[in-house]
């Protein structure tokens, strides 16, 4: 009846396990009591959970990365601590529960933190930027969210429910196979990325379409934002990469429950094509989520420079050809498992042209800042602070991609700092970058400049003190993933990089408390004309925040930067010009499709990990039928009044002009 | 790429979803399917027939086969599918040109790399058949 | 580079967002009005379908690796019944050139083309799909079951992803002709064909691969 699922999995001996779910389980219980208590839950329903309004999903995966963040960060802080204690020690996590934790952090900040912070930001973003009132699948995109919601919930109930992966990030076999990992953690990690993935497809394809079919008049490929570009090219990456991670484990989970031979050590198996397919999707991975922040500094950088993005179309050329190139070096992941020097040195050289495009951004983004009034916002130093850090990282990479050098340094805290180097410094300060940035036109007010920028130092300074001593460490030969080691020399820098981490705790601490304060003191930060930063595109020509049908009259673009061009124009033309005329606005309806699907989701994928095949039945139907109720409905459309437009927009136009008599 | 005015150039074929300008009649319509059934069975019977006849050189029997199959292919984007290199559909065609050069990417980059790897590594059941 | 390609321009006709000069009109790229939201419709699912095709990819990328990995089992050429596979591309074939006639009668509200169209297709994707089942259970009870070899592993995952992407689109089409039944030629129905049939065709672009560089160059002298 309820297959391998019984009361022995609950974790009862682990007081540490049982003491994290139940602050997890009581924080999740009082934040659904207040809402509750407090009446919101039909608002929560109506506005949030059901809105195919693609800023407030924009928003809703943000909310996500960010809570998966705290999850993920606190496995860091608990692998940092037991590498600390653990010379010549047991330290206090025992070995079968840290290889649960790092497979956990790996999973958690790149498929749940980093994925939904930049697919948040483009979905917020992006419409706004093409002049547009939605994405082109506006239900699709809310059935995307809570995928990827179901596969960060599935991950969270193996924290309590039976066990998560111990086989890393990626689940490499033979280890990840029944025989070497009978228990349910590989099934979870499977069927949570499965779903999450299909999810990120939809995202993708969503995307895609976006840029390409639906853009506000005049706004043709070339007077697109910067941000645009790289969104249409990380979309296009997770288009054509995640089928192959679905496929990889779809026959990962046809070897574990159905007795295929694809990566198995017997019957012909081949353990290389696992690896072989996984990097094919993970180096175009790591473009999915840094393309989105090279986009997020090329729109930061041009507006606090005061400037116009320097050399805008080699960067829409550079954009695009590590589009393509991320797709031919993947090996570049598996030096080291003999394919030879031929194959080594072509992947190799492959890489090392990849440093061509990225090099090209850095300098134009140097030359954006040159010559312009920087106005230092704490988005501008989250900017700064990445192209420092990334060349570091970056420069690290090239090394890495010397075959001869990967032989020495593979495996190592070299490698771990590197791609954290990348990571944090690249991906994590673009969407911290984007996150400050956007924030007043998501809410209205902006965030605390103060301990905004004190949140920054400590994560820039965190960083450099927890990872660089890694670089250290892998030189020194220092493996990845040791639960415990006796070589003396390693220990202090161990307890260095220890205290970096809990810089990063304090910087963590500092931004939750910038959300926090930025919300009291909403009346003094508040922003009413909707353009807090003097931007120089679309986004920033609607009120902050953009009402649900985002421009009351769909802007006609005729230049690269069409806002800045018009606040070019005499100060008041604003105001002067003429009122446009109002029109009725159709817009597509809300939609619970989505959490519906996620519901069915999260109980077939239940039911998989753990045989109940009945309960993977009945949800699968439900999920086909509530596909068939979806295409049966006859409304998919609301009309909001051009009256109403009309007062929302009078209202905003009003706020301009006041602030533009202020000037 | 650069249509001005997609409704100079008016093709009978439209990109998925342009359903034109509505002047083509039914039988033409069916025409069409028809020329492309007609060629795809064509195609279809001469790879069958491949197999079994001496027509070919042995040897090249896979890469006749392949030429086959992409041709066919190519009949059923043309007369079923309706991706043409017309103006309409210029967007469609460069999605595909990008899915094709993943896959080849994919499928070519696997094959060379694993017959590396074999080459250099003995696959594992072979060492293992070798440890008996 | 102008922004004006590839769409056709979204013509208004009643529908649109707002009302832009018609000129403009023509020359934007917003999905405004019944064509408008066609084509994007049309063009979304053209991108998911390519991501499909890179799905088979890594299933025929793997099967192309392990092809020779028989672990002392059975190669396709004492397995591989190229008469059933002959009859199954046929029906294959067919059921694309039905569907074809589907589009059509759909296109121009001909009902009963539509109809008797789409059950024949469903017809002839039933039959592709019994006699792939009954091959399938053929080579499982001889003892060639996918846990044989990494190379049957690999042929049963690749032919098997092809049979449930087919079993899919048959459910997709029976969902298709209740709608049409229930709702008529509607706009948003014939959008959802237009991507039903993009959907069949593709299976049959893909079918043709399977066939000739599994099957035939498996038997191949």
């Amino acid at each position: 009846m309820w297959g391998k699922l019984s009361w022995a999995v609950i974790p009862l001996d682990q007081p540490l396990i049982l003491v994290a779910s139940t602050i997890v389980a009581v924080a999740i219980v009082s934040v659904l009591g207040w809402v509750i208590a407090r009446g919101h839950l039909p608002y929560l329903w109506k506005e949030w959970l059901t809105s195919v309004d693609h800023k407030r999903i924009g928003v809703m995966y943000v909310v996500l990365a960010l809570v998966m963040l705290l999850r993920g960060f606190s496995d860091a802080l608990l692998m940092r601590s037991q590498q600390a204690l653990a010379y010549n020690a047991p330290g206090y996590l025992t070995p079968e529960h840290y290889n649960q934790i790092f497979s956990a952090h790996g999973t958690m900040m790149i498929f749940f933190v980093a994925m939904p912070f930049v697919i948040g930001l483009m979905n917020f973003v992006v419409p706004l930027q093409l002049g547009v009132r939605d994405v082109a699948f506006p239900v699709l995109n809310s059935v995307g969210f809570w995928l990827t919601a179901t596969g960060a919930l599935l991950v969270n109930i193996s924290l309590i429910v039976g066990e998560f992966a111990r086989t890393g990030w990626l689940p490499y076999p033979p280890l990840s196979e029944l025989a070497y990992s009978p228990g349910v953690g590989v099934d979870y990690y499977l069927w949570a990325l499965q779903i999450s993935g299909i999810g990120t497809l939809l995202a993708g394809i969503n995307l895609v379409t976006t840029v390409l079919k639906v853009r506000a008049p005049g706004m043709n490929y070339l007077r697109m934002p910067m941000f645009c570009w790289t969104t249409l090219a990380s979309s296009l990456l997770m288009v054509a990469a995640f089928p192959i991670l679905t496929a990889t484990f779809a026959m990962l989970l046809l070897d574990r429950y159905l007795g295929f031979h694809f990566f198995t050590n017997e019957g012909g198996g081949n353990v290389m094509m696992f690896m072989n397919l996984i990097w094919a999707w993970g180096h175009p991975e790591v473009y999915i989520l840094i393309l989105p922040a090279f986009g997020v500094f090329s729109e930061v950088l041009s507006t606090f420079s005061g400037k116009p993005l320097f050399g805008y179309k080699s960067m829409v050329a550079a954009t695009m050809s590590i589009c393509l190139l991320s797709f031919m070096v993947w090996l570049h992941h598996f030096f080291t498992m003999g394919a030879g020097a031929d194959v080594n040195a072509v992947f190799g050289v492959a890489t090392m042209v990849i440093a061509v495009p990225t090099g090209v951004k850095v300098f134009n983004w140097l030359f954006t800042m040159y010559g312009g009034r920087i106005v230092f916002a704490t988005p501008t130093l989250w900017a700064i602070g990445f192209m420092v850090t990334f060349v570091v990282g970056g420069m690290t990479g090239v090394l890495l991609a010397v075959p001869p050098a990967d032989f020495v340094l593979h495996n190592s805290l070299f490698l771990v700092a590197h791609f954290h180097n990348v990571i944090i410094g690249g991906v994590l300060f673009g969407a911290f970058a984007g996150y400050t940035y956007w924030f007043p036109k998501a809410f209205g007010f902006r965030l605390h400049e103060g301990l905004g920028k004190a949140a920054f130092w400590f994560w820039i300074s965190g960083f450099y003190v927890a990872f660089m001593p890694l670089y250290w460490l892998g030189l020194m030969g220092m493996t990845r993933r040791l639960q415990h080691y006796d070589v003396a020399a390693w220990r202090p820098w161990l307890l260095v990089a220890a205290g970096g981490a809990v810089l990063i705790f304090i910087g963590i601490i500092l931004q939750i408390a910038q959300l926090v304060v930025s919300i009291r003191q909403r009346e003094i930060l508040r922003d009413s004309t909707g353009d807090p930063w003097n931007g120089r595109s679309l986004e920033w020509a609607t009120a902050s925040p953009p009402p649900g049908f985002n421009f009351a009259v769909l802007p006609t673009v005729g230049h690269e930067e069409p806002y800045w061009r018009g606040k070019q124009g005499p100060r008041s033309q604003a105001a002067t010009e003429a009122e446009p005329v109002y029109l009725d606005i159709e817009m597509p309806r809300n939609s619970p499709v989505g959490f519906i699907c996620a519901f069915f989701a999260t109980a077939m994928g239940f039911g998989l990990v753990w045989h109940i095949w009945w309960l993977v039945g009945i949800a699968f139907f439900c999920a086909y039928a509530t596909f068939v109720v979806l295409a049966w409905r006859d409304h998919h459309e609301d009309i909001i009044p051009a009256a109403l437009v009309a007062r929302l927009d009078r209202a905003n136009r009003q706020a301009r002009s006041m602030a533009a008599a202020r000037l | 790429m650069n249509a001005g005015s997609s409704d100079d150039v008016r093709l009978d074929d439209t990109a998925p979803g342009d359903q034109g300008s509505g002047t083509i009649t039914m039988g033409r319509a069916v025409w069409g399917y028809l020329i492309g059934f007609a060629l795809a069975t064509l195609l279809s019977v001469v790879s069958f027939y491949l197999t079994r006849s001496t027509l070919v050189w042995e040897p090249s029997i896979p890469i006749a086969l392949s030429v086959l199959a992409i041709a066919q292919m190519g009949v059923h984007l043309v007369f079923f599918l309706h991706i043409t290199a017309g103006p309409d559909s210029v967007n469609n065609l460069l999605a595909l040109a990008f899915g094709v050069l993943i896959v080849m990417l994919l499928v070519f980059g696997s094959l060379w790399i694993m017959t590396h790897l074999n080459h250099n590594m003995l696959p594992m059941d072979q060492i293992m058949k070798m440890q008996r | 580079m102008s922004a004006i390609q590839a769409t056709g321009g979204a013509t208004g006709d009643g529908h649109n967002l707002v009302v832009i000069p018609e000129r403009r009109a023509r020359e934007s790229q917003v999905a405004s009005g019944a064509e408008g939201t066609r084509i994007v419709v049309a063009y979304g699912f053209w991108i998911f379908l390519i991501s499909d095709i890179i799905l088979f990819a890594a299933f025929f990328a793997t099967y192309a690796v392990l092809a020779d990995s028989t672990a002392g089992g059975p190669t396709g050429r004492n397995l591989f019944d190229i008469r059933n596979v002959a009859i199954e591309t046929a029906c294959l074939l067919s059921s694309s050139l039905f569907c074809g006639l589907a589009a059509i009668g759909a296109r121009f509200a001909n009902a009963r083309l539509f109809h008797a169209s789409m059950v024949a297709t469903f017809a002839l994707g039933l039959a592709f799909l019994s006699l792939e089942a009954r091959e399938f259970s053929h080579l499982i009870a001889q003892g060639d079951g996918p846990s044989r070899s990494g190379f049957l592993s690999a042929f049963f995952a690749l032919i098997g992803c092809h049979g449930l992407h087919v079993t899919a689109g048959l459910l997709w089409l029976l969902t298709m002709m209740a709608q049409v039944v229930a709702k008529g030629f509607r706009q948003d129905v014939l959008r959802r064909l237009l991507c039903f049939s993009l959907f069949w065709h593709t299976l049959d672009i893909i079918w043709v691969a399977l066939f000739s560089l599994v099957y035939l160059v498996g038997v191949a002298p």
